[in-house]
């Protein structure tokens, strides 16, 4: 009886113990990775951000784009429709590691500004979230990417939520795998509904116009649009 | 019951006993925090935002 009783107060004790656990989980996942990934990325962007304005070794456009390495950053993404403080750091490589640490850059596709797909992935929700509100995105909504060389202005033309499998979002022309692309797109994924990995929200955008970094951006660009703009089709 | 054999063998008067339970509490925390929860993060089915030929088929091996 004895014996039976303290075993049940064992199990009772380590029930109670795995509920906390649980619990403490939850809490890291939802809110700790999110103070840890904006410490990190707000650094990176800082250290992109004096890294570009060190000058430029050569002209806009007279060089090829050499391969970044895995996992080091090259850009400053900036979505104005995310608030005008939004700066987040995009690094080379998609893998789980990469985004904990910002927007990843698939391995393969081309470089901001250049014709074919510049496509990147985000987290949707915890390790700081970079593309939260990506659902809040409308059609002509700015997409600005920042390099050492240039600025590489886009709009958002449409949305689409696909099965994870759907890889040809990525391809050099959105959504049509093999054929030779001739204009310049951007590709975003995250995962959806939020909270949920079931599926992916993606969102097209198509370059603008991109400007040498020494001219800088234009007046208004990073302006913060009205809400009321039209929902992405 | 575990809890309770734990307080007993905190040693000292009450306010030790409470600041010792405190610096237990948090250690275990911050092992939790720092080791073992990034280390199943990975396994968990919610942290996925590529879109991959392989994603859904092994989720819990493959990389994002």
């Amino acid at each position: 009886m004895k014996l039976a009783r303290w075993t049940l107060g064992i199990v009772g004790d380590l029930l109670v113990t795995a509920g906390l656990v649980l619990l403490l989980f939850v809490g890291w996942q939802l809110w700790f990775t999110d103070v840890t990934a904006n410490r990190t990325q707000d650094a990176t962007v800082s250290r992109l951000t004096q890294d570009f304005a060190k000058g430029q070794a050569t002209t806009p456009g007279t060089e090829t784009p050499k391969a970044v390495p895995f996992g080091s950053a090259f850009a400053i993404v900036r979505i104005p429709r995310f608030g005008a403080d939004y700066a987040r750091p995009v690094l080379e490589g998609t893998s789980r590691d990469i985004l904990q640490d910002g927007i990843g850059h698939y391995d393969g596709t081309v470089l901001p500004g250049a014709v074919g797909n510049f496509a990147v992935a985000g987290h949707r929700t915890t390790y700081g979230r970079p593309f939260h509100d990506i659902d809040t995105l409308r059609t002509g909504d700015l997409i600005v990417v920042e390099t050492k060389t240039a600025y590489s202005v886009y709009a958002v033309k449409r949305h689409e939520i696909v099965a994870p499998t759907d890889v040809q979002v990525v391809a050099p022309v959105p959504d049509k795998p093999g054929v030779k692309p001739t204009e310049r797109w951007m590709t975003m994924t995250a995962c959806h509904p939020k909270y949920s990995a079931a599926q992916r929200y993606v969102v097209f955008a198509q370059l603008v116009k991109t400007y040498p970094h020494a001219d800088g951006l234009p007046a208004g660009t990073l302006t913060v649009p009205l809400s009321s703009s039209k929902k992405a089709a | 019951m575990l809890y309770a054999a734990i307080w007993r063998a905190l040693p000292g008067p009450l306010v030790v006993r409470v600041l010792l339970a405190a610096v237990l509490v948090l250690a275990v925390v911050a092992v939790l925090f720092v080791w073992v929860f990034p280390r199943i993060a990975p396994l968990m089915p919610f942290n996925d935002n590529t879109v991959d030929p392989s994603a859904g088929v092994v989720a819990h091996v493959r990389e994002v």
